[in-house]
């Protein structure tokens, strides 16, 4: 249970931390960068990866900050869960956030996790995976060859496999504001409290204008986790329009969850359907709540 | 989308490092393999051994210390990637009396009063845990007390004297002289259950 040997590096800056990154790959080396290891170093203690050199970004400047603008949140590679969960600006603006946060691990496991480390780990039981696709969100990565923006179907390739290349940091993620008048909720069902969720589902809707006379519509969609190999979004507006026996189906012929020792998988198709309607039933409460106040 | 990167220079890696830390107030060092864990680096290089060291991959919680006074698992950290910083371990909750004798924190009094542990396993984690969430939350309900040290694993107790000594210590931290009940904690819980 203790790591392999590797060699750490301590880059100050992106650009130091990039051309790191990049002589290790040129080197056909395997490097993997540290940020709050409450992932990785778990997979390096039980040896289930070794990679020979550790890029620690801890000590470099101007990762830590959370930038909110009315268009969303932009969530620095160095901020932690818990910074992230009690930042009262960013949750007003996008409340999936929060409503996701709390249910990621333990307290003490947030205190030291990255929410871009999380992303970059790309664990589809994650929950903050399934925010990022949910809300349409985006990753910015960096390597000396420049910086892109991955946009969240993208950058989610399999389970544990992202699309960021070997030489590339993950420098920010970006979770756009929720619509004005949506309503936001996370539900997840897990064996203990912070253990890996079963089955979580996020749920978004919106009150739209009519479609019809008399008939108002709602735009309804949920990202789900722990049920697909990679974060999985539907828009059930249809299927909520035709009540809540048809959602529950619509969600359990979508997804593909696997048998485990915790849950069969018909198990996790059961329950994942009733923790959406449960999802979308809070959400439109919410909504309710803000019409009313 | 791409746009220009500001040339850098790759730094060198390294196998060892000199670590330096405020463990408990006490500048303390020591040259280590990087891929020393602070829980490690606690326990082999600065002979504090009340931290223990479960799972060791954070599942347990028997390793939690205090990281410039959050919580985190130690076996979960690199001893250099927290170079600089201050740890408040298990032997650092007690507070140093001008006789020289250590007077033991609310939590811990909290523990011997309501028979909080048994192993003793578990409970360096559980002190330091629970002094984190009673500084971030000072009047848990029961509930929070159970939130509170729900990523600690407990084998012997059941948890529910451990809940009791959240509450006693949010007491005691308010009331230092507050009296404890004749029967102790659970006498009546207990006289229900066996009846």
């Amino acid at each position: 249970m203790k790591p392999a040997p590797f060699r750490m590096y301590a880059p100050h800056t992106v650009a130091q931390a990039v051309a790191t990154l990049a002589a290790l790959e040129a080197e056909g080396q395997h490097a993997k960068v540290l940020a709050g290891g409450q992932s990785l170093v778990p997979v390096l203690a039980m040896r289930l990866a070794e990679p020979g050199h550790l890029v620690d970004i801890n000590g470099v400047a101007g990762l830590d900050a959370i930038d909110v603008s009315s268009a969303g949140v932009r969530v620095g590679a160095l901020v932690r869960h818990a910074e992230l969960l009690r930042h009262a600006e960013a949750n007003r603006v996008q409340p999936l956030l929060s409503q996701a946060l709390n249910l990621v691990a333990h307290a003490t496991i947030r205190n030291r996790g990255t929410t871009v480390g999380s992303l970059a780990h790309a664990d589809p039981s994650g929950e903050m995976t399934a925010v990022l696709v949910l809300t349409g969100g985006s990753v910015t990565a960096v390597s000396v060859r420049g910086e892109r923006e991955i946009p969240a179907a993208e950058f989610f390739v399999g389970p544990l496999e992202s699309s960021l290349a070997a030489d590339e940091l993950a420098l920010s993620a970006f979770f756009p504001a929720a619509p004005a008048g949506a309503g936001t909720a996370f539900v997840e069902m897990a064996r203990r409290h912070g253990d890996y969720a079963l089955s979580g589902v996020g749920a978004v809707v919106i009150p739209g204008p009519s479609r019809d006379e008399g008939a108002p519509t709602i735009s309804v969609s949920c990202g789900f986790l722990s049920v697909s190999e990679t974060p999985l979004v539907l828009d059930l507006s249809d299927a909520w329009a035709a009540g809540e026996d048809s959602v529950m189906a619509v969600v359990r012929a979508a997804i593909d969850p696997q048998d485990d020792i915790h849950a069969s998988a018909d198990y996790r198709r059961h329950i994942t359907g009733i923790l959406a309607v449960r999802a979308i039933r809070e959400a439109l409460a919410r909504v309710r709540e803000e019409q009313a106040a | 989308m791409t746009t220009s990167v500001t040339p850098g220079t790759a730094v060198p890696g390294e196998t060892r490092r000199v670590v330096e830390l405020t463990v408990n107030g006490v500048h303390r060092s020591a040259e280590v393999d990087v891929r020393r864990t602070l829980a490690d680096f606690l326990r082999h290089d600065l002979a504090l051994t009340g931290t223990h060291v479960g799972c060791e991959h954070g599942v347990c919680g028997a390793c939690t210390v205090l990281l410039d006074g959050l919580p985190v698992r130690s076996c979960l950290l690199f001893a250099a990637t927290v170079s600089g910083h201050s740890i408040t371990t298990i032997e650092g909750l007690g507070q140093l009396q001008p006789d020289g004798t250590t007077k033991v924190s609310p939590v811990q009094q909290a523990f011997r009063d309501c028979h909080a542990l048994q192993c003793g396993f578990c409970t360096p984690g559980m002190l330091t845990t629970i002094t984190a969430g009673l500084a971030e939350n000072p009047h848990p309900t029961a509930q929070q007390a159970v939130d509170m040290i729900s990523g600690n694993l407990c084998r012997c107790t059941g948890y529910q004297n451990i809940v009791e000594a959240v509450l006693r210590a949010a007491e005691l931290m308010e009331n230092p002289d507050a009296p404890l009940p004749d029967e102790g904690f659970t006498a009546d819980e207990h006289a229900k259950g066996d009846a």
